[in-house]
C-alpha cells in the first residue's frame, strides 16, 4: 500500500509538469492576447505600447521557451506578476481570494454534508414512502434552480423589501468601527445568502449518493443477518450498515477536494463575493496568462492529491480493482 | 453471474420494477410529452419565435402572448417551444458524444490492460484536473461559437465518468467464464467486446446517459449566462433566462417560464434515471459495478 | 436653468439644456439649491457609496484603460486643464496658458498653492517629469499618442511650462489634462520601466480632491476628502466604490440603499423600473446625452460593399428609430456623424437615409441584386445569394439586440444574416484587426476634441490601427489634415463640418445612436446638475445637508 502511493506520488510530478505545459500552450494558442485587452477600442490608444509589452512579457519567443521560462519560476513557487495593469503578485491576488472561497467552500460541504446524510439515509431506508418522494422532488428542485434566479429572488425577498439581511458584498462600510461579536454578526449576515443558494443546489447529488449506498449496504447479507438475530432497526442500521454506506461517501469528499478551491462565478458575482471563480474567469477572458498558471497549478496538484486519497480508500473498499490487499470493511 | 434468463425475461423483470417506482414513471411520462412538444414545436408556436416588435417590449402574459413577451418584443411561449429543441439537443448529442468517446476509450482500456489502461487513465487524470469551466472557456475560445461546437465541447469533456464505468465493467467481466471460454475457442477482440462484454456494460452506460442529460441541459443554460452559449437570435432555455435577468422584478415571466422548463425536463430525466438504475438494481447487486457506478463518475 | 454659464453660449448648448428640462423627469430644478424645509447649507461629511461594475486595474490611470481607474483617479489626480461642464477646457492646475501665434508653443502658468497629498508642492518639474515618463518607452501607458508628437518641454521657473510642437497640433491642450505624477516618488520606477510595481499603483499620492485611504482588490476603494485641495475642500468626507460585478444586483442595492449612486440604468430600467413614488422621492434620475456612438461598420474591402448602393440601401433598411426605441426605450438620440452634439464642432446639416426598404431594393437591385429564384433571398447576377454575417463583441446587450433587429429588417429586404458573437480578445484578434469581418456592430467614443484622424485617414488602415473600415478618401484626408493643423477654433469648424457631410454620404459606417446618459443619485445628495459634460463636473460641490447624514461625518 505504501509502496503504491509513493508510486503514485513520484508519477505525479511528470503529470503535473505535462498538465502545466498543456495549459500553457491552450491558453496561449487561444486567439487573442493579453495585449488586445490591454489596448483599447479607442481613437487615443497608442501602438507601440504593445511592442513593448509584448517584449516585456516575454510573448514574442516560441511557446516552449515561454514555458520552460515560467517553468524555472514557478519550482521556487515564484509565479511571476499579472499581465493587468496593476502588475501585483500572482500569488498576492490568489491569496486575496483564496481564504473566502475556501471558507464558504467548507461551510457549505459541511451543512451540505451534515443534510444530505440523514436526507439520503431516511430516504434509503424508507424508499418509494412518501417522505422518500417529497424528499427527492425537494432536492431535484434545488439542482434545477438557476443559481442567479434563486439568488436575485432570496434578494428581492430579504435585502429590498424586509431589510432583514444585505444583498452584496462580504462586510457592511463600517466594519471597522464595529465591536468583535457585532463584526461577527455582520460577516455571518453578508454570507447567509450565497451560502443558502449554493447549498440548495448542492444537497441533491450527496444525498442521492448517500440514498443509494445505503440501499445497497442495507440488502447485504450481513445486514440481514444482525435483523434475523433480532437487534433492533435503529441498531442495525447505525451500527451496521451506517458505516459501511459512509466509506464510499468518504471517497467522494476526497474527490470533492479540488473544488473546494474553485467557486461559482456566477454566485460571485451577484453577491459580489471576490472569489477564486471570478478572478479564474476573468484572467481567462483577460489572457492574464500568470493568474491562469498559477491558478491551474493549485488545481492540479490538489486534483492529483485528491485523486490519490479517492484511490486509496477506494481500494480499501474494493481491493479487487486496484490491487493486491485485503482488510474488508467493518 | 450464472447464467440470464435470456433478454426477454430480463426486459419484463426490468418493466415489473420500474414500472412500481411511481415518481420515475412520472418522469418517464413527462419525458416524452416534453420530446414530442420539442418534435412538434413548428406546429404549436403561435409566433415565429424570432421575430421582434419593439411596440411589445415586456409585455406580460395576455391572451395573445400566454406566456409574455422578452426584451425585445418577442413571443415567449413560442421562444421556449423552440428552445426546447435546442435544450433537449444539447442534452442528447453531447451526452452521446460524451458516451461515445467514454465507451471507445474505457472499453480499450479495460480490455486490453497494460499500457493501454495506463495511457487511457492518465488522460482522465489529466482532463480531470482542469476545472470545467475553465475546459469548455479555452476550447470555446478557439471555435467558431455555434450550437454545435456547443454541443461538442460539452461532449469532450464530460466523458471521464463514462469511460472509468466501462474500463470497470470490462476489468470484472474479462474474468468471466463466458470470456475466457470464448477467446479459447479463438473469437476475435472486437466481437467479444461487442457480443459479450458491452451488453452487460450497457445498463450502468444508459442510466450514466440519462443523468447526464439534465447536466448538459444545466452546463448550457450556465454557459448562456457568461454569454457563452448558442448565437441570437435563437432561443434556447438558458439564453431566455440570461435575457430576463435584469428583469426580474417586473417581467417575471421571463425567469419563471423557461425556469419552469427547465426544473421539470432535469427532475423526469433525474427520476426516470434513478428509476431505471433501481430497476436494474437485482443485476448490479451482483456485481461490483454497482458500486463502481457511483464511484466512479 | 443653469445659474453658472452666461448666456450667449453657442445655440446648441441652450438648446441641449432645454431639451433637458422636457425631458427630465425627476425634480431636477427644484431640489438643487433649495431643498425641504430645515437648512440645507452645504455641510462637509457623510460617505459617498458608488457601485462600480469591475473593478480597478490599478491606481496610476495612466497605465490604464478601464473606465474604474480613471473615474478613481480623476479625483486623486489632477491635470493641468480640465473639461468645464460645457465641455470647454478650463483651468485646473495651471491657471492659464497661451498658444504662440504659429500654434507650434503653448505656454502654461501654473498654481502655485497646488500640493502633493504628502505635503511636498507640485511644480513644473513634475510637468516635465510626467512628460517624460510618457514618452519613455518602457513605460506602458495606451495613450501616448498626444504626448508623442511633442518636441519639447521646457521649463523656465518652477511654475511656467512651455510645450513646443513641431507642426500646430489641434489636441494639444486636450493632451495636458492628463494626469500629473510626482517625480519625488516615481523617478526610479519610471526610469527603471517598473511603474507597476511602485507603492504608486497600491497606495498613491496624487494632488487632486481626495486622497487615496485603501483597496480591498475586488471590493472597494476608499477616498477620504483632501483638506488643503487647491480649489477648497470638497464637501463628501468620504467615498467608497464597492464592486459589484452584477448590473442586476446594483440595481437592487440602489433600492435597498446600499449605493447612492448609479452611473447609468438601462433603459428599461430607467423608463419601468423606476417611476413609482417611493424611488422618485429617494433618488434623482437624469438623463443628457452621453458621448459615444454605436454604429454598423461595413468592411469596404469587401466587394459588395464597395459599391455605394449597397451600403445606401442598408442605410434605407435599418430603421433607427427602433433601434432607439427597441434597445434604449427611446433614451437615445439618433446620431448622424463622429462628432459629439453639443460641441463646437458638430453640425446636423447632413444627409439622411430615411428607413424606406422599397428604395433599399430598388437601390440592390441597381446594384445587380435580384430575387432570381423566388425564394425570399436576393442574388447576384450568378446567382449566389447576399448572405453576410454580423459580428460583434459578447457581453454587451445592447450590440446584441442591435444586432438582432438588424438582422431582422435586412430579412426583409432579402438578405439572409448570420450573427456571431465573439468573445472580446478573441473578437479584435481574429476579426477586426486582420480585418475578417463583413458587418461589424461596435461603438466609439468621441472625445471632446473633434479630430479624427485616427480614425478615418487612410493612412490608419493598418492591423493595429483604428480605420477599421478601411475607408480612404482623399477629400476627407486633406480635411482631416487641415483640421489638425491649426489651433484657432474658427478655422477648423469649417474642415469639420465638411468631414461630417462627406462621411454621411459615404456611409463608411451606419452612424447609429449615441444612447443617453442616465445616471441616478440619491436624494439627500444636493448640489448636483445635469450639465453636457454630464453630472459629475462639479462633483466636489455636492453635499449632504447636516440632518440627513448617514454615515460617519467629518
Amino acid at each position: 500500500m505504501a509502496l503504491f502511493a509513493l508510486r503514485r506520488l513520484l508519477l505525479s510530478i511528470p503529470l503535473l509538469v505535462g498538465i502545466t505545459f498543456v495549459s500553457y500552450v491552450v491558453i496561449s494558442l487561444a486567439p487573442g492576447g493579453p495585449l488586445d485587452f490591454l489596448t483599447p477600442e479607442d481613437p487615443n490608444a497608442s501602438v507601440e505600447v504593445k511592442q513593448r509589452l509584448i517584449q516585456e512579457f516575454g510573448l514574442d519567443q516560441p511557446i516552449h521557451v515561454q514555458y520552460w521560462q515560467w517553468l524555472k519560476r514557478a519550482v521556487r513557487l515564484d509565479f511571476g506578476r499579472s499581465f493587468l495593469p496593476d502588475g501585483r503578485p500572482v500569488l498576492t491576488k490568489i491569496g486575496e481570494r483564496l481564504p473566502i472561497t475556501l471558507f464558504l467552500n467548507l461551510i457549505e460541504m459541511a451543512i451540505i454534508v451534515g443534510l444530505a446524510v440523514p436526507i439520503g439515509v431516511l430516504s434509503a431506508t424508507r424508499q418509494y414512502s412518501l417522505y422518500d418522494k417529497v424528499t427527492t422532488i425537494f432536492v431535484f428542485v434545488g439542482f434545477a434552480t438557476p443559481d442567479f434566479w434563486l439568488a436575485l429572488l432570496l434578494m428581492i425577498l430579504f435585502g429590498v423589501q424586509l431589510g432583514w439581511l444585505p444583498i452584496s458584498g462580504l462586510r457592511s462600510l463600517n466594519w471597522e468601527y464595529l465591536s468583535f461579536w457585532q463584526q461577527q454578526w455582520d460577516f455571518f449576515s453578508h454570507l447567509v445568502l450565497p451560502i443558502v443558494v449554493a447549498t440548495f443546489g448542492g444537497l441533491a447529488g450527496f444525498s442521492r449518493y448517500m440514498r443509494q449506498s445505503m440501499l445497497e449496504v442495507v440488502r447485504q447479507d450481513y445486514v440481514q443477518t444482525a435483523r434475523a438475530k433480532g437487534l433492533s432497526e435503529r441498531v442495525v442500521i447505525s451500527k451496521h450498515a451506517l458505516r459501511n454506506a459512509l466509506l464510499p461517501v468518504v471517497t467522494i469528499l476526497a474527490l470533492a477536494l479540488p473544488g473546494l478551491i474553485g467557486g461559482s462565478v456566477i454566485i460571485e458575482s451577484i453577491f459580489a463575493i471576490p472569489g477564486m471563480g471570478q478572478l479564474m474567469v476573468q484572467s481567462v477572458f483577460s489572457r492574464d496568462y500568470p493568474v491562469v498558471m498559477g491558478n491551474l497549478v493549485i488545481v492540479a496538484t490538489l486534483t492529483l492529491v485528491a485523486n490519490l486519497v479517492a484511490d486509496i480508500t477506494y481500494g480499501l473498499v474494493d481491493p479487487r480493482i486496484r490491487f493486491g490487499g485485503r482488510r474488508r470493511s467493518r | 453471474m450464472a447464467a440470464k434468463s435470456g433478454p426477454r425475461g430480463e426486459m419484463r423483470q426490468f418493466w415489473r420494477t420500474f414500472s412500481r417506482n411511481q415518481l420515475a414513471m412520472c418522469g418517464g411520462a413527462v419525458v416524452l410529452v416534453l420530446v414530442t412538444l420539442a418534435v412538434l414545436a413548428p406546429l404549436l408556436a403561435p409566433w415565429d419565435p424570432n421575430r421582434p416588435d419593439t411596440k411589445k417590449i415586456l409585455s406580460s402574459p395576455s391572451s395573445s402572448h400566454w406566456l409574455g413577451t422578452d426584451p425585445l418584443g418577442r413571443d415567449v411561449l413560442s421562444r421556449v417551444l423552440y428552445g426546447s429543441r435546442i435544450s433537449l439537443a444539447v442534452g442528447f448529442v453531447s451526452v452521446g458524444i460524451a458516451a461515445a468517446i467514454g465507451v471507445l476509450l474505457g472499453a480499450a482500456a479495460g480490455y486490453h490492460g497494460g499500457m493501454v489502461d495506463n495511457l487511457v487513465m492518465r488522460l482522465v487524470d489529466l482532463m480531470l484536473v482542469f476545472p470545467r469551466f475553465f475546459l469548455l472557456l479555452a476550447v470555446l475560445a478557439f471555435l467558431k461559437p455555434s450550437i454545435w461546437t456547443i454541443m461538442t465541447v460539452i461532449g469532450l469533456t464530460g466523458w471521464m465518468g463514462v469511460a472509468r464505468l466501462v474500463r470497470a465493467e470490462f476489468l470484472t467481466l474479462r474474468e468471466r467464464e463466458f470470456v475466457i471460454w470464448s477467446e479459447s475457442v479463438g473469437a476475435g477482440a472486437m466481437r467479444i467486446i461487442f457480443r459479450h462484454i458491452l451488453p452487460n456494460a450497457i445498463a450502468p452506460i444508459l442510466v450514466a446517459m440519462t443523468l447526464g442529460i439534465p447536466a448538459a441541459i444545466l452546463t448550457e443554460a450556465g454557459l448562456s449566462f457568461l454569454g457563452l452559449g448558442v448565437q441570437p437570435p435563437y432561443a434556447t432555455w438558458g439564453n431566455i433566462l440570461n435575457d430576463g435577468r435584469d428583469y426580474i422584478e417586473i417581467a417575471w415571466w421571463m425567469t419563471l417560464y423557461p425556469g419552469l422548463a427547465i426544473l421539470i425536463t432535469v427532475l423526469s430525466y433525474n427520476l426516470m434515471g434513478e428509476g431505471i438504475r433501481d430497476a436494474l438494481d437485482p443485476r448490479l447487486r451482483q456485481s461490483r459495478v454497482g458500486r463502481i457506478l457511483r464511484l466512479g463518475r | 436653468m443653469p445659474r453658472r454659464g452666461a448666456p450667449g453660449r453657442s445655440l446648441l448648448a441652450w438648446a441641449a439644456c432645454g431639451l433637458l428640462v422636457t425631458a427630465c423627469n425627476g425634480p431636477i430644478e427644484s431640489r438643487s439649491e433649495d431643498g425641504p424645509a430645515g437648512g440645507s447649507a452645504p455641510a462637509y461629511g457623510d460617505t459617498f457609496i458608488q457601485a462600480s461594475i469591475g473593478d480597478i486595474g490599478g491606481l496610476i490611470p495612466s497605465l490604464t484603460s478601464d473606465q474604474s481607474s480613471h473615474e478613481i483617479g480623476g479625483l486623486i489626480y489632477d491635470g493641468l486643464v480640465k473639461l468645464d461642464r460645457d465641455l470647454k477646457m478650463v483651468p485646473s492646475m495651471a491657471e492659464s496658458w497661451t498658444y504662440s501665434r504659429d500654434c507650434l508653443e503653448l505656454t502654461f502658468k501654473l498654481r502655485r498653492d497646488v500640493k502633493w497629498h504628502d505635503g511636498r508642492p507640485f511644480t513644473a518639474d513634475d510637468v516635465l517629469f510626467t512628460y517624460q515618463t510618457m514618452i519613455n518607452p518602457k513605460t506602458p501607458a495606451p495613450f501616448k499618442e498626444g504626448f508623442l508628437l511633442v518636441k519639447d518641454v521646457q521649463v523656465p521657473d518652477p511654475y511656467t511650462v512651455r510645450v513646443i510642437y513641431d507642426k500646430p497640433y489641434a489636441r494639444a491642450l486636450e493632451t495636458w489634462n492628463t494626469y500629473m505624477l510626482p517625480r519625488h516618488l516615481l523617478q526610479s520606477y519610471a526610469e527603471a520601466g517598473t511603474l507597476r510595481e511602485s507603492p504608486q499603483n497600491s497606495h498613491p499620492v496624487g494632488t487632486g480632491p481626495y486622497r487615496f485611504q485603501e483597496w480591498k482588490a475586488g471590493e472597494k476603494v476608499v477616498l477620504v476628502a483632501s483638506p488643503d485641495y487647491f480649489e477648497g475642500r470638497p464637501y463628501l468626507s468620504r467615498i467608497v466604490y464597492r464592486v459589484i460585478p452584477s448590473q442586476a444586483t446594483i440595481f437592487l442595492e440602489l433600492k435597498a440603499k446600499g449605493v447612492d449612486y448609479a452611473s447609468s440604468l438601462t433603459g428599461i430600467q430607467y423608463a419601468r423600473q423606476t417611476e413609482y413614488p417611493a424611488f422618485r422621492k429617494a433618488y434623482h434620475k437624469f438623463r443628457y446625452p452621453g458621448s459615444g456612438y454605436t454604429f454598423v461598420g461595413f468592411n469596404l474591402k469587401d466587394p459588395r460593399f464597395a459599391d455605394p448602393r449597397v451600403r445606401q440601401a442598408f442605410a434605407h433598411a435599418i430603421n433607427k428609430q427602433e433601434l432607439i426605441d427597441g434597445v434604449r426605450l427611446g433614451l437615445a438620440r439618433e446620431a448622424t456623424g463622429p462628432i459629439r452634439p453639443g460641441t463646437w464642432a458638430y453640425t446636423d446639416d447632413v444627409k439622411r437615409f430615411a428607413y424606406d426598404p422599397e428604395k433599399a431594393k430598388v437601390l440592390l437591385a441597381e446594384a445587380g441584386w435580384k430575387d432570381r429564384d423566388g425564394d425570399g433571398l436576393i442574388e447576384d447576377p450568378d446567382g449566389k445569394p447576399f448572405t453576410l454575417t454580423i459580428r460583434t463583441n459578447q457581453g454587451n446587450d445592447e450590440r446584441k439586440k442591435i444586432a438582432e433587429l438588424i438582422q431582422q429588417r435586412l430579412k426583409e429586404i432579402g438578405i439572409q444574416v448570420d450573427i456571431q458573437l465573439i468573445e472580446w480578445a478573441a473578437f479584435i484578434k481574429e476579426f477586426v484587426k486582420p480585418r475578417r469581418f463583413e458587418v461589424v456592430v461596435l461603438g466609439l467614443g468621441s472625445g471632446t476634441d473633434p479630430d479624427q484622424f485616427v480614425v478615418w485617414h487612410s493612412s490608419q488602415r493598418g492591423p493595429d490601427q483604428m480605420n477599421r473600415t478601411g475607408y480612404a478618401n482623399p477629400e476627407v484626408d486633406r480635411l482631416l489634415e487641415l483640421g489638425r493643423a491649426s489651433c484657432v477654433q474658427e478655422e477648423r469648424v469649417q474642415s469639420y463640418h465638411r468631414i461630417q457631410q462627406i462621411l454621411a454620404e459615404d456611409l463608411p459606417m451606419i452612424f447609429l445612436y449615441t444612447a443617453d446618459a442616465l445616471p441616478v443619485v440619491a436624494a439627500r445628495i444636493r448640489g448636483v446638475s445635469a450639465a453636457p459634460s454630464g453630472i459629475l463636473h462639479n462633483f466636489t460641490e455636492w453635499f449632504v445637508p447636516k440632518q440627513q447624514q448617514r454615515y460617519t461625518s467629518g
